[in-house]
């Protein structure tokens, strides 16, 4: 691999050592280290309980490690949340939220407009464009109940964006969408890859979109291996990871 | 007609309860849409229960009741919460278990100061539109300007808190601070309540009115604002109809609140029964009713 030059003048990555994470007394994740660099899609993988969703939480101090650190240019990276755009797994939202499409998006402008302040016309601006980039200019007025599955996840996306974050933090984003809206995300981690941010994905298809995936970190309660595509993905890694033979996209490899 | 609405203003204690009905209408709302979107109206129905030993004490020590009400329904929502985090307990078990102990501790030192003084359990359950003080309406009057205020200012933070509580953590916000501070307006509100409502049923004056704009509108704020509009609606003519009937406030503005529910769960343009008749299965081809049919069928 030839070495990347970020237009980003941040081109630091994100440090993770020796985190850990119980759930009362049972181990979620064993001390975990790892970077996760800047102008790189990143795919977090691993089985169901691997611990992918908790490592992205504890990273952002949504849940408490019982040691460890996760260190963004020598600074703990929950003091530096404004970087940070997270987006959460859609089944753990209530859909029926009285709130429509814009005032979704809007969400992403909360933290930097302030306190007691009203949202500014530059924010309406950054959410008008969010919402043309995902393609649901015609939708904002929706209430999000009426939209499908894709359409909601898209809404989420374009909350992300507005953020005007540097580290991108998604959770499952693939999960139950169509084809449309998977080209969509698809492109748009692409595009904020290659402007230099930091870009992580919980994923859990191993099918043809991993190869999407500039770097991979595989999760088992215990980090598997972290790398490159290519490095990470071999037979031998992922059946250590789940335990059995698993089919994958080998031509990723 | 109109003298039936203007006579009754003739007498000072009516202007003070119409007065205190129409500010409890407005709040409960506006809280109590935020507890509906939560799925919390749980909370509500044990907070407002929670208040009384407040009052009994508050009573005992001759300071204001609205105080002790205030003091009991926070301590009893922070009680909630410790049993919840620190015990494998579930927040709606954690509710019953709270809320009926301090409920029986009101009824229980009621009971003995009720011997030596006349202080009316009804009047704190029911509500009593005869009972509303000068000092009652300006209470009422503070707490509705601090909570509609407190909500004015930080209505962003709290849609985005009330939405997605992880998204708000993580993109920074003081989330336990949010949550407090909403518990504290609740509880505000529920002691404001307490003399018209009465405590049994507050929480229907929380939950009915926005669940009824709930059906007709899309955005939080509208259901706040038309959530207000059915609750003074349902306080005044509840007001009128205990004035007349002699009944008890606090049943007759939830009744009034009822019926506006029932009208929208039936004709609302997108949600109703009456108007989307295709949206639910009939009774025939209700699930219950296939394995009732086929559990017979069986048994042969």
């Amino acid at each position: 691999m030839t070495p990347i030059s970020f237009p980003n003048r941040q081109a630091e990555g994100i440090h993770i050592s020796e985190l850990e994470v119980h759930y009362r007394r049972v181990l979620a994740l064993k001390a975990i280290n790892c970077e996760i660099r800047p102008g790189r899609v990143t795919g977090m993988i691993g089985p169901n309980g691997a611990g992918k969703s908790t490592l992205i939480k504890a990273m952002l101090g949504l849940v408490t490690p019982v040691q460890g650190k996760v260190c963004f240019q020598n600074q703990p990276l929950t003091k530096q949340l404004d970087q940070v755009a997270y987006l959460p797994q859609r089944s753990k939202i209530d859909w029926t939220y009285p709130a429509t499409v814009w005032d979704v998006v809007m969400m992403g402008r909360v933290r930097k407009t302030g306190w007691f302040h009203r949202f500014s016309s530059v924010s309406r601006r950054l959410v008008a464009q969010a919402l043309d980039r995902v393609g649901l200019s015609d939708y904002r007025d929706r209430a999000i109940g009426e939209l499908s599955g894709g359409q909601q996840q898209r809404v989420f996306i374009a909350r992300a964006l507005t953020e005007q974050a540097h580290i991108f933090c998604f959770d499952e984003p693939f999960a139950g969408i169509d084809k449309k809206t998977e080209s969509v995300i698809f492109d748009i981690l692409h595009e904020l890859a290659e402007a230099g941010h930091i870009v992580l994905v919980v994923h859990h298809d191993l099918g043809h979109s991993i190869v999407n995936f500039d770097d991979l970190i595989l999760l088992n309660r215990e980090l598997v291996a972290h790398g490159t595509r290519k490095e990470v993905l071999n037979a031998e890694n992922l059946q250590y990871a789940y335990g059995d033979r698993i089919a994958f996209f080998s031509e990723a490899a | 007609m109109l003298e039936i609405l203007i006579e009754p203003l003739q007498y000072g204690f009516m202007q003070r309860s119409l007065m205190t009905a129409i500010l409890v209408g407005i709040i409960c709302a506006v809280v109590g849409s935020y507890l509906m979107v939560q799925r919390l109206a749980l909370l509500g129905e044990s907070v407002s229960h929670s208040v009384l030993p407040g009052v009994a004490i508050a009573f005992i020590l001759g300071v204001d009741i609205f105080l002790g009400a205030f003091i009991a329904g926070v301590i009893s929502a922070v009680m909630i919460a410790w049993v919840r985090t620190r015990s494998p307990v579930k927040e709606d078990a954690a509710m019953g278990i709270i809320y009926s102990a301090f409920f029986s501790l009101g009824i229980t030192l009621i009971t003995i100061v009720q011997k030596n003084n006349k202080i009316d359990l009804l009047h704190f359950l029911f509500g009593n539109i005869l009972g509303v003080t000068t000092r009652d309406v300006i209470n009422t009057s503070v707490i509705a300007v601090i909570v509609v205020g407190a909500i004015a200012l930080l209505y962003k933070e709290l849609l985005f808190y009330t939405f997605d509580p992880e998204g708000a953590q993580a993109s920074g916000l003081p989330i336990n601070l949010l949550d407090f501070g909403l518990i504290i307006l609740m509880s505000l509100t529920i002691v404001a309540s307490l003399t018209t409502v009465g405590l049994a049923l507050v929480v229907a004056l929380l939950i009915t009115p926005g669940a009824t704009a709930y059906l007709l509108v899309k955005r939080l704020h509208q259901m706040m604002i038309l959530g207000a509009v059915i609750g003074v609606l349902a306080s005044i003519s509840g007001m009128y109809l205990s004035y007349y009937f002699n009944i008890p406030s606090g049943p007759a503005i939830v009744m009034v609140a009822f019926g506006f529910f029932m009208l929208a769960f039936l004709f609302s343009p997108t949600h109703g029964v009456l108007t989307h008749p295709s949206r639910g299965p009939g009774l025939a081809q209700s699930q219950i009713w296939q394995e009732i049919r086929g559990l017979l069928a069986t048994k042969k």
